[in-house]
């Protein structure tokens, strides 16, 4: 779908490591250029039209990010550099505050780096304890298993929406509504679930979510951190300066601006907010349930002819989400990645920063191919075609 | 060396490597050996005995290159004395980086002289080295 939109596309590749990076739209692009020929001014702080036009277009974003994702108000919404960025704020901004010994921080062994390095380190600083939700057959989280991992020193559960390389969609609601009836915070790495899927905090009533603009169609470099107006109140900024603060006279006499500007401290990405604005726009037109069933249907079409591949082992057949990990019998996956490069095609091998994944999948490294929209059914039967002869991978595969 | 022999010496060395096991014991030396860019990771576990190199094994998860790479270094350095170890792993170098070298040295070796065309490979072809150099110094400074 809507192919012609998105410039990259008019180069001989397919484009299947959408789980990385996904491509833009030229109105993203012409979003980005239109403030750097026009109105290239910094945020909150002009006096002048061009600036109050900079702040109109950021705070717009802000607006549009709120109704996305379904928040109750805008202040809920910070802006940060990616979903890395959000993870940390969140865990070193308010858990590293709140957690003690022996409180336990619950994740799974398919969370990206991002959502497992910061709650080490900050386990390694409080004390607290890490646990793991067993999975099901498939690698799922289910949410019995969720319960036979809780305790009363559980005091939070940080997990994807979306895992980037089981690519299972976890039921996040239930997980939710389990998880507040004990008083314990409930953290969503929306990274691979936001582009893909409808999502709704109010809904759901996660406490905090993270996600980045980059894979949604948007630029690099922006993310976006949403949290509950009533517990944004207990994070404490990560960076001090610039545009969050209302005074500074002495180290006792410091302070701040409200949220969720205080969390914004500098210059801001600018045209990277912009951009993530134009990019919503976009999917909204698009539509975010149509993306999800076409995902599905294409994903499904995938799975149905890589089966039939005796040498290809499929590691996550039945996954909702358009990822599907795989290995060819005997080779290694960069090798396969090489091999399938010479023909146009972009997938992703190694680890994909999940390598506790490792423990359950029982394989370090995978060959990922992550679909999004305007991915078509003829470039999966080219994918397919060439992965269908083995001999003729060996050969060509360095 | 003729371009299908280096095929099939790599494709050889890749599904059947030497020496690809994990070895214990306290008189063999450990060094890991990884790219920044890619998946390699190596470790190989080198036995000196004196000034000579009289074991090598290997395990890790590597590409096709750095597998077949692997092994055949290990055929080439088991035996040699360091002083000639190091002529060995010089001219390897040399010859990925397009600069002159003695190619009746390298035996099996020749069979990557192609690599300086594919950039991006050619860190796959000396990542074993790295690891060997690393060992060498780390056995010299003991």
């Amino acid at each position: 779908m809507h192919r012609d939109d998105f410039p990259m596309l008019r180069q001989d590749i397919i484009y299947l490591d959408n789980g990385a990076t996904s491509l833009k739209p030229q109105c993203v692009i012409d979003k980005m250029t239109d403030y750097y020929e026009n109105y290239s001014a910094n945020a909150h702080r002009g006096d002048y039209d061009i600036s109050y036009k900079v702040d109109l277009e950021y705070e717009n974003t802000r607006d549009l990010v709120k109704d996305f994702i379904g928040a109750k108000r805008k202040e809920e919404i910070v802006f940060t550099s990616g979903t890395t960025d959000s993870l940390n704020l969140i865990v070193n901004g308010f858990f590293s505050g709140l957690l003690e010994a022996g409180d336990e921080i619950i994740l799974t062994k398919t969370e990206h780096a991002s959502n497992v390095m910061p709650w080490f380190r900050v386990a390694g600083e409080t004390g607290a304890i890490i646990k793991y939700i067993p999975l099901d057959d498939n690698n799922f989280v289910t949410l019995d298993n969720l319960k036979k991992v809780v305790t009363p020193k559980t005091k939070v559960i940080s997990l994807a929406e979306i895992t980037n390389v089981v690519g299972d969609i976890r039921p996040i609601k239930e997980i939710t509504k389990f998880a507040h009836e004990r008083d314990i915070f409930v953290v969503v790495d929306g990274a691979q679930s936001v582009p893909h899927i409808k999502t709704n905090v109010s809904d759901t009533d996660v406490d905090f979510l993270a996600f980045s603009a980059h894979k949604m169609c948007g630029p690099t470099g922006v993310g976006v951190l949403y949290a509950k107006y009533e517990l944004m109140q207990n994070i404490e900024p990560m960076n001090l300066g610039g545009g969050m603060n209302e005074s500074f006279d002495a180290p006792d006499k410091m302070v701040l601006k409200e949220v969720p500007t205080r969390f914004e401290a500098g210059t801001p990405n600018i045209s990277g907010v912009i951009g993530l604005g134009e990019a919503i726009k976009y999917l909204n037109k698009v539509g975010m349930d149509k993306i999800s069933a076409y995902e599905k249907n294409l994903r499904s079409y995938l799975i149905e002819k890589l089966v039939s591949i005796p040498h290809i082992d499929i590691l996550n057949i039945e996954a909702d989400s358009g990822i599907v990990a795989f290995n060819v019998d005997g080779l290694f996956s960069e090798d396969v990645a090489y091999y399938l490069n010479k023909y146009g095609i972009c997938v992703r091998a190694g680890s994909h920063c999940a390598k506790l994944t490792k423990d359950v999948l029982g394989v370090a490294n995978s060959i990922r191919v992550s679909l999004y929209f305007y991915n078509t059914e003829s470039e999966i039967d080219s994918l397919v075609e060439l992965l269908k002869d083995k001999d003729k991978i060996m050969k060509e595969m360095f | 060396m003729d371009k299908e022999l280096a095929r099939e010496v790599i494709l050889e060395n890749f599904q059947h490597p030497v020496n690809k096991s994990e070895v214990m014991g306290s008189d063999y030396q450990k060094v890991n050996t990884r790219n920044p860019n890619c998946i390699d990771n190596i470790d190989l576990y080198i036995k000196f005995n004196n000034d000579k190199i009289e074991d090598i094994h290997f395990l890790g998860e590597a590409c096709a290159i750095s597998t077949a790479s692997t092994s055949v270094m290990i055929k080439n350095l088991i035996g040699k004395t360091i002083k000639e170890a190091k002529e060995y792993i010089n001219n390897f170098y040399a010859m990925c980086d397009e600069e002159e070298y003695d190619d009746t040295l390298l035996k099996e070796g020749l069979a990557f002289q192609d690599i300086y065309k594919q950039s991006n490979r050619k860190h796959c072809a000396t990542l074993p080295y790295k690891g060997i150099l690393k060992a060498l110094e780390e056995y010299e400074n003991k």
